[in-house]
């Protein structure tokens, strides 16, 4: 058994914490320190920690924060920027939102160490803009270290200025693609651009740019407080440290649990309690629905970029959505797709069409029409759309129904054989039973 | 004629190349090049809809999908590569469907995607028979569509249709493939980015801002370059099918531009036009107006037969001898009875322009010959015959500014000019310029236009008058100096004002800047270059020049041709208004657009004889004594010189056997008069032009003019200076009978400047020398004070009929609503 002892909180320790929001408790719990610390540093040295702490960027695609900020090129005059990924819109991503609500201001102190270490001199964070609450406890935050002399101009003596700019969006997943974001905030329709330019090289305002997710920044204060050696501690060979993991879904106590990379979900599941009382785990998501599902069968894979390459999906963000036997494979794998069909910006044929056509195959499939034939109709869309669109956005609209056709394929052909849904929907409520009971 | 200019050639040389394998086949292409246009080089279309030369890439469609084992470095790409976003590198190989599976799979996955939602109304499209998407998807897709069998049944994606964009364009959302070529188009190349993507996913469509209609001067261009039947034009949706029209190459006759355009035709009537693709003049671009005024020649105003004014003074139909009769005859006496001159218009061929030319010395025995139907003098004439003349991109003087040259520029300075009106090839060179080669653009303007803007340009704020000041200002300008690599744009409008083509003469001399001449119309360089004014003889030979006379007189086997000096086209009016000249040969001139119109027709009223050759019925016409009908642009062959210098050959694309040439019509005229012109055919005068050739002896130079003394512009009781131009659609005859186009327009208003325009409100009355007129106005920050700027053709009968030449005084007050 696991017990609290696997966890490592260290961007949720102070979250129990009252008014852990506000700029005295961060304080008094030693925040900003690091700050300090970093003003004192060479630039270069922060980068060069980052590097050999081995953070790798927490929005999804891992890749090496460290090296990302070394590729800003600094003998480019032109400005540079850090940007700051706080559009979580991925179904079942939830952790950037509640580390912003009760510690924005490891976020704020991580936007000024690493803007320092790059040479910014303005930073954004772009925040999802259906969270208003979150976007008005940033903006206090923000508020309150320019009243504490963090922002601004020559922050504490040092000469170095900084000015966060936090940026509500105006509704859209694909904002959430780094580029489309850059496009967003320049005032544009949220769309991908071209890449190359690499935003590194020509991002926002054609000016080299940094775009980290909010994890990722939040991470560096404690990097630069304990050290790259104490952070590479936690973690697997390739995927050190900590990170939030995300559970919802059928189990006894969801929420934010913060592991060393490579836990595995039976101690996740362990940590919050088990499944739902008398369920069984069906199938589960990684890191979002854009990560292909597991079953029961990936409990004891490491939860690290390598464990979950290996076992043909991805880490992603962590967000762990966990589906007991009540649950109907189809009936959320077409949700999902539904959302992909509603989110997909319509800028490349094959997510815009495919996503179109791939909901109304689900849609019949989970009514009992068609043939098993759709099946492989379905699976040869979900090829043609994977690689073949603009950006991820349409790769992830493929993996629920690829990866649930590979492990679920006598589900769908039940919903054909029995003519629409074996499965009752409400069971997998949580007011299902006392549905069923009183119905029976 | 279109031949590279050295310069590019020796650019294309220098280039770096690399080397790519694409399906097995290696080839050698310039660096950056990109993956679809090298597969071109070996043969391998790859479909594509989103990718358009001209526009930057987009990666949109996931059309043009190919598989990259190798990138160069070694490696290969996991996925299929777009292609048109994909620059080549040493070493790459590429497979495109040709030879990869993978890469066939992955395009007829996207073909097959695209068409889920397209409707299948090819039979009733109009692009249907020319549609990319129906002959790629022919090419590159599957038969049957897995769509409508999938599931319960697929359901396409509607919407009502179709919806305008603008009076002329209009959108079929269904059709749509959102490839995005016509909002890059509109931002990209003529700047206009009033479309844009709407709305996401499936739903994601073309739209326009509320009350903000896709007017653009150029929005004719994106129904061209649809790759689906989405862009359809009012004038042209549902009136033919691709495949029943013939197609024919010719050049656009409504600036002087010399744009290459295609004219479909059904059954001798042209159905469309479309730009044609001309790299060294106007790429694949033209104006609105090059594209839809073409009606104006199946008018019912078209003349059709001959007609002479018989004794009761009523014109009649006469057949074609006895109107050649008639007219030899009158033009016999009024020659003797005083003389005969000859005012032509803009609208002629270089080929009809010089049988004018000749048919005036020849057979008329008179220099009294002006092409310049507008305002205009001695001093621009001089210039022209001393800088222009003979001049082109192949001329015996060689290296004349070209449409290349506006993009190696370092400067272009624009004088007398507002290219997106006056010349829309040359707008668009100039936007591309400044965005591409950062060409920097200087306008002597009283105010920045908006295309002005659109070219990143800076204004020289100058009124009216006070462009001599401003040209000799910028020698050694410290901000914007003009040099050996500067270029200067002149437009005919300098032409109203004294001294400013001496000034441009002096600057050119000092600076070594290179010049053009840009008139407005199609006809006026091929004019000029074959001696349409009383100072020049066909190929530049200065009439003041003996040598030049005998040169022209013998190839025309004459004795000897007119001494004396000719009266320029005011002159003319004057003389026949005072009854020294008794005749006129007239033709495709509007007095309206002469400098003073009233004193114009009232010599035509007035002169004892008068030949009309025209296209359409026009107070021209009715006034004349003898009046032939000609043919339009479209019922023949010719040559227009752009103002380039650069030739424009074009065959005849109708016709009819009474639809003449201008030149078929002075040859029968002239034969009456027994003064043989040895032509009678378009080819007939070509092979006379080429045998003539440009004078080889010295040029003609040019006697500087002085700027005028001008009335300080502060004081307010004298006025405001009228500084005005014709935009590019307006009222001209030329764009009659398509009220789409028309309705593009942009309307008439008053541009005054914000202290004006709060003084005197949104509408005012402007009072001039010859009449009031009312219009909307517009306050215009940066407008010269003391000037106000009115259209020159788009209200009432034209400004300078209604109000007042440009550069005079006119009185402003809030007028009635």
């Amino acid at each position: 058994m696991s017990d609290v002892s696997t966890l490592t909180p260290v961007l949720t320790k102070d979250w129990g914490t009252d008014r852990s929001w506000t700029l005295p408790v961060y304080e008094s719990r030693g925040g900003y320190a690091s700050l300090k610390k970093a003003l004192t540093m060479a630039q270069d040295d922060i980068i060069a920690a980052v590097k050999d702490s081995g953070l790798r960027g927490r929005g999804g695609a891992g890749f090496p924060t460290g090296m990302k900020w070394s590729f800003i090129p600094q003998d480019n005059p032109k400005p540079k920027y850090l940007v700051v990924n706080a559009d979580e819109s991925e179904p079942g991503t939830c952790k950037d939102t509640p580390l912003m609500m009760a510690s924005p201001h490891v976020l704020v102190e991580g936007v000024i160490i690493s803007s320092f270490a790059i040479r910014a001199n303005t930073a954004f964070i772009y925040i999802r803009g259906e969270i208003l609450h979150v976007i008005r406890r940033v903006q206090a935050a923000v508020a309150e270290a320019y009243a504490a002399g963090h922002l601004g101009k020559d922050i504490h003596g040092s000469g170095y200025d900084l000015d966060i700019v936090v940026h509500a969006g105006a509704g859209a997943y694909i904002c959430g693609e780094e580029t489309a974001l850059l496009e967003g905030l320049e005032g544009r329709r949220g769309q991908p651009r071209l890449r190359p330019p690499f935003p590194a090289v020509a991002g926002l305002y054609a000016s080299p740019t940094v775009i980290n997710n909010v994890e990722s920044i939040a991470s560096v204060p404690s990097i630069i407080e304990h050290g790259p050696a104490w952070f590479s501690s936690m973690g697997t060979e390739k995927s050190k440290g900590y990170g939030i993991f995300s559970l919802s879904g059928h189990v006894t106590r969801p929420g934010q649990y913060e592991a060393p990379l490579g836990i595995t979900l039976r101690e996740l599941i362990d940590l919050s309690g088990g499944m739902r009382e008398g369920h069984q785990l069906k199938f589960w998501t990684p890191g979002g629905s854009s990560t292909p599902l597991l079953t029961d069968e990936h409990l004891d894979l490491p939860l690290d970029f390598e464990g979950m390459a290996g076992a043909g999906t991805m880490l992603g963000t962590r967000a762990i959505q966990l589906f007991d036997e009540t649950t109907c494979v189809v009936r959320a794998v077409l949700r999902w797709t539904e959302f992909y069909k509603h989110e997909s910006c319509g800028k490349c044929t094959p997510c815009r069409e495919g996503t179109w056509w791939l909901v109304q195959t689900l849609a019949a499939i989970e009514r009992g029409e068609g043939s098993e034939a759709d099946l492989d109709l379905l699976l040869d869309q979900c090829e043609n759309i994977l690689g073949r669109s603009f950006c991820a956005l349409g790769d992830g609209a493929t993996s629920p129904i690829s990866s649930s056709i590979q492990y679920f394929r006598d589900e769908y052909v039940a919903h054909l054989t029995h003519g629409g849904c074996p499965l009752d929907p409400a069971a997998s409520t949580v007011w299902g039973s006392s549905l069923t009971r009183s119905g029976a | 004629m279109t031949t590279t200019p050295e310069k590019s050639a020796a650019k294309a040389t220098a280039v770096e190349t690399v080397s790519v394998t694409i399906d097995g086949v290696q080839v050698d292409v310039p660096k950056d090049t990109l993956v679809i246009r090298a597969a071109e080089q070996i043969g391998v279309q790859i479909p594509r809809f989103c990718d358009h030369p001209l526009l930057a890439p987009a990666g949109a469609c996931r059309q043009c999908l190919v598989e990259v084992p190798d990138a160069g470095n070694g490696r290969g790409f996991p996925k299929p590569q777009a292609s048109c976003t994909l620059p080549v590198a040493d070493g790459m190989v590429v497979n495109t469907q040709a030879t990869s599976e993978s890469a066939d799979k992955a395009q007829q996955g996207v073909m097959e995607f695209l068409l889920i939602n397209h409707p299948l109304d090819c039979p009733v499209c109009d692009k249907g028979g020319e549609c990319p998407l129906q002959n790629q998807a022919m090419s590159n897709g599957r038969g049957e569509s897995r769509f409508v069998g999938s599931g319960s049944g697929g359901v396409k994606r509607t919407f009502p249709k179709p919806i305008n964009l603008s009076p002329q364009v209009l959108l079929d959302r269904e059709r749509c493939i959102v490839c995005q070529r016509c909002t890059r188009f509109a931002e990209e190349i003529p700047g206009d980015p009033f479309i844009a993507l709407v709305e996401r996913g499936a739903q994601q469509q073309i739209g326009i801002a509320e009350n903000a209609p896709f007017l653009s001067y150029f929005a004719g261009n994106t129904i061209q370059i649809c790759p689906v039947g989405a862009l359809t034009s009012e004038s042209y949706r549902f009136r033919s099918r691709p495949f029943d029209l013939v197609s024919s190459p010719a050049v656009a006759e409504h600036d002087a531009c010399g744009s290459a355009i295609r004219v479909d035709h059904r059954r001798g009537k042209v159905m469309r036009r479309l730009a044609g693709n001309d790299p060294e003049v106007n790429e694949e671009w033209i104006t609105d107006k090059d594209r839809f005024a073409f009606t104006y020649a199946t008018e019912p105003d078209r003349l059709t037969y001959p007609q002479v004014r018989d004794e009761d003074g009523a014109l009649r139909p006469a057949s074609w001898p006895e109107a050649f009769s008639v007219a030899a005859r009158g033009l016999a006496d009024a020659r003797a009875a005083g003389g005969v001159g000859v005012l032509t218009g803009g609208r002629l061929t270089g080929e009809d322009a010089y049988a004018y030319s000749k048919f005036a010395r020849v057979a008329l025995g008179t220099n009294d010959i002006d092409f310049r139907a507008r305002p205009h003098s001695a001093e621009e004439a001089d210039f022209l015959a001393a800088h222009v003349v003979a001049t082109g991109p192949d001329g015996p003087a060689g290296g004349s500014v070209t449409y290349g040259d506006l993009e190696s520029a370092a400067t272009v300075v624009l004088v007398g000019f507002e290219p997106e009106d006056e010349a829309g090839a040359i707008f668009l060179r100039l936007r591309k310029a400044a965005l591409h080669s950062n060409t920097r653009v200087l306008a002597i303007a009283p105010f920045t236009t908006r295309g002005l803007s659109k070219m990143h340009g800076t204004l020289i704020p100058t009124a009216p008058g006070d462009e001599p000041g401003a040209v000799a200002s910028l020698l050694g300008h410290a901000d914007h100096g003009v040099d050996a690599t500067s270029v200067i744009l002149v437009g005919e409008r300098l032409a109203t004002v004294p001294g400013a083509f001496s000034a441009v003469a002096d600057l050119v001399a000092k600076s070594g800047a290179k010049v053009a001449w840009v008139p407005r119309r199609a006809g006026d360089r091929g004019a000029l270059e074959t001696g349409c004014l009383p100072t020049l003889l066909p190929g530049g030979r200065p009439v003041a020049d003996a040598q030049a006379r005998v040169d022209a007189a013998t190839a025309w086997g004459v004795d000897s041709l007119p001494e004396a000096p000719g009266r320029d086209g005011d002159a003319i009016v004057a003389a026949l208004g005072a009854g020294e000249l008794a005749g006129l040969v007239i033709g495709g001139v509007d007095p309206a657009d002469t400098a003073d119109p009233t004193a114009t027709t009232d010599a035509i009223e007035r002169a004892r004889f008068v030949v009309a050759l025209d296209v359409r019925a026009s107070d021209v016409t009715r006034a004349a004594d003898v009046v032939f009908p000609v043919a339009p642009v479209v019922d023949k062959a010719g040559t227009y010189v752009n103002w380039e210098g650069r030739p424009r050959p074009f065959d005849a694309v109708l016709g009819g056997p009474s639809s003449l040439p201008d030149l078929r019509v002075l040859a029968g005229i002239a034969e009456e008069l027994g003064a043989t012109l040895g032509f009678r055919t378009v080819a007939e005068v070509w092979s006379q032009m080429e045998d003539i050739g440009p004078w080889d002896g010295a040029r003609a130079t040019m006697t500087p003019v002085a700027a005028a003394v001008k009335d300080p512009l502060s004081d307010p009781d004298k006025g405001l200076v009228l500084s005005t131009w014709k935009q590019l659609l307006d009222q001209g005859t030329m764009q009659a009978g398509d009220k789409h186009l028309a309705a593009t327009a942009r309307p008439a208003v008053a541009k005054v400047s914000r202290a004006v325009y709060d003084a005197v409100g949104p509408t005012v009355t402007l009072t001039g020398e010859r009449g009031s007129v009312t219009l909307p106005a517009e306050p215009v920050d940066d407008l010269v004070d003391g000037v106000v700027w009115v259209p020159t053709n788009s209200s009432g009968l034209g400004l300078l009929t209604d109000l007042a030449p440009p550069g005079a005084r006119v009185t402003i007050s809030g007028g009635d609503a």
